[in-house]
């Protein structure tokens, strides 16, 4: 079995005259997780639920786990799990009803349903939420009962739609554990996000998609690669210095600094992260005082800016697409 | 290195990740659930709504027994001469009203789930793709024997008593069931094609209320004017309400209940494969 997790071939979804997925070719290796990277309206649930089989696609193919997801819709199925991007389960029920409720029409036997709820219930640390309507559960809550119900049958691929989206750190660091334990124990992920930070953390390989095309693929080092490591935050002690400080490190650093709205803050990027040091103590035997720096990695949107070269759009509204070419 | 749980105090739980591990591992595959216990298993979930959501009964209650008593004390002594009278005339038409009227949750059900994911998370499981819709119908029968039930026993209290006899009651609720199911399919159509369900409550209404008053439900269409009437005749509702009131007054003409369930099976022949077919594609 050496054919690929997801493979696809020109992919496109229409809604309308908006190009939601505009030819989106993905080859995907099983094992590990791959990140799909993307603003607001990119287009990463409707790849998703392309490849769920919930939507057919206008054009293009896809096979997942070496199934045609349109030919053999019901065998893709039976071997992938879905956590969408929203609360997926029946926020009327308790948790371990929901639960049962899966196990039941994965074909457990009523009893064993039950067991298996419970089993999942106090692997997600949710016992004292199982009697709870979910509609009553946290955000990280859900997402981890949600989650639960993903592997109720050991699927072979999980779609992970935006999982961290809205989380607290604690929350976001707990699916992050998740994930990672899921992929230890070789359940192959495909997870769209919106940050970097995630799919830096998390994934083996990212694809990078916006207005319905992927404009960048690779590892996350790669990527970055293509901005520079990062950034450097910098707030002077005394505003008035903000200019000298800003020409210096522009010197050290061969890059000029962005001046931000506060008076005494700047942010420059810098390519080698060793370097700041440096240009950092020749500010100080200058005379002059920095109160305050940090390195940072760099953003989506830095990313985007280098790929695209400019920020990205948000895609809220899918009217302003709707006067592109539209090929026969 | 513990794989045992049980050997763990609680006060120092296995990191998180070491539990999925442990409930992922376990996972093994049971055969594949059958039509029949998937549809009765997405009755359980209606059943279970019900339960945790018991306003939704209010709809199912209230409306009946408002109804009955309205109509009865309201205008009964004004098209039949005194509220007995009217009631033995216009039960079995509010009994048909009540529970047509209730079909239109199906339509709200499944837009419902449609808006909050659940429908993407059942359409993705590997299950016989109809049990959600059977189970569904299955939940709504439910709730159509419930609203019937309390319809007989409102109107039995305030002194309606069935020509017919207990028989003549059954069958005639039967009939409506059979009716309702037909008119499910529509329903279902509504619900996935509509964007939310305020709009499914809307557009329900203005269906609803014609077809329901427009009728034979509480007056004699012989009292309408001859434009009317032609409507009133043609209504389905109307030949439901005749084949009910035939059947609870035990006068009933076969004729009358073949053309319902003819109707009904021509409905379900038409829509339900529409129904299905949009199910499927539903992006
Ligand atoms: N059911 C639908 N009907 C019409 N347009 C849709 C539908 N679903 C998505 N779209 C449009 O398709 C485009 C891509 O949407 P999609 O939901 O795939 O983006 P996304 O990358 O998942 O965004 P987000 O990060 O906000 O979840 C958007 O312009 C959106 O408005
Ligand atoms: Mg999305």
């Amino acid at each position: 079995m050496d054919h690929l997790a997801i493979e696809t071939d020109g992919l496109v979804k229409l809604f309308g005259r908006n190009r939601a997925v505009d030819g989106v070719d993905l080859a995907i290796a099983s094992g590990g997780v791959h990140s799909v990277l993307g603003p607001n309206g990119a287009g990463k649930t409707t790849v998703i639920r392309m490849l769920a089989t919930l939507l057919v696609p206008d054009g293009g193919t896809a096979r997942v786990l070496g199934h045609d997801v349109v030919d053999e819709a019901a065998e893709v199925r039976s071997r992938v799990a879905l956590t969408g991007q929203f609360a997926s389960l029946d926020e009327d029920l308790t948790g371990a009803e929901n639960l049962v409720l899966l196990a039941r029409l994965y074909g457990y036997s009523r009893r064993a349903a039950r067991e298996r709820a419970s089993e999942l219930l106090s692997a997600f640390d949710l016992d004292d939420a199982a009697a709870k309507q979910v509609k009553a559960y946290s955000g990280g809550m859900r997402r981890r009962i949600d989650i639960a119900g993903s592997i109720v049958v050991r699927p072979d691929l999980m779609f992970l739609d935006e999982p961290t989206t809205g989380l607290d750190p604690r929350s976001r660091n707990q699916v992050w554990e998740i994930v990672r334990a899921l992929v230890g124990a070789g359940t192959t992920i495909l997870l769209t996000t919106q940050y970097l930070e995630e799919a830096d953390q998390l994934a083996d390989r990212i694809s990078v998609i916006d207005h319905g095309r992927v404009i960048a693929e690779g590892t996350s080092g790669q990527l970055k690669a293509s901005v520079g490591a990062g950034s450097v935050k910098v707030r002077v002690a005394d505003p008035s210095d903000r200019d000298e400080v800003a020409r210096l490190l522009a010197e050290s650093l061969d890059a000029s600094p962005v001046l931000e709205s506060d008076a005494s803050a700047m942010t420059i990027r810098v390519d080698d992260p060793s370097a700041v040091a440096g240009a950092l103590h020749r500010v100080g035997e200058h005379g002059l005082v920095v109160s305050e720096y940090a390195l940072g990695q760099p953003s989506l949107d830095e990313v985007f800016l280098a790929l695209t070269g400019k920020p990205p759009a948000d895609r809220t509204d899918p009217t302003d697409r709707a006067d592109q070419e539209v090929p026969a | 290195m513990s794989t045992d749980q049980q050997t763990v105090p609680d006060r120092t739980p296995p990191s998180l990740d070491a539990r999925v591990v442990a409930a992922l591992g376990s996972a093994q595959r049971p055969p594949r659930a059958s039509a029949l216990v998937s549809s009765l298993t997405f009755g359980w979930r209606a059943l279970l709504k019900i339960k945790h959501v018991p306003e939704q009964l209010f709809d199912v209650t209230m409306f009946p027994i408002m109804f009955t008593l309205m109509f009865t004390f309201v205008f009964g002594g004004a098209v039949s001469g005194s509220p007995g009278e009217y009631l033995q005339y216009a039960l079995p038409g509010i009994l048909v009203q009540t529970v047509v009227f209730i079909t239109m949750y199906t339509a709200m059900t499944i837009n419902t789930d449609i808006e909050k994911g659940v429908f993407d998370r059942i359409r993705s499981l590997p299950v016989w793709r109809p049990s959600l819709l059977v189970g569904a119908l299955l939940g709504d029968t439910l709730r159509y024997l419930m609203a019937s039930s309390i319809v007989l026993l409102v109107g039995t209290a305030i002194g309606y008593r069935a020509p017919g006899g207990l028989g003549g009651v059954v069958l005639a609720v039967a009939l409506l069931l059979v009716f309702c199911f037909s008119l499910s399919w529509l329903w279902l159509i509504l619900g996935l094609k509509l964007r939310t369900p305020n709009a499914v409550m809307g557009v329900a209404m203005m269906v609803l209320f014609p077809l329901t008053f427009v009728s034979s439900v509480f007056a004699p269409p012989e009292t309408m004017p001859g434009w009317l009437q032609a409507f009133v005749d043609v209504n389905p509702v109307t030949l439901l309400v005749e084949a009910a009131r035939g059947l609870m007054n035990g006068d009933s003409r076969p004729g009358d209940v073949l053309v319902v369930v003819v109707l009904a099976v021509v409905v379900t022949g038409v829509f339900a494969p529409i129904a299905m077919r949009i199910y499927n594609r539903k992006s």
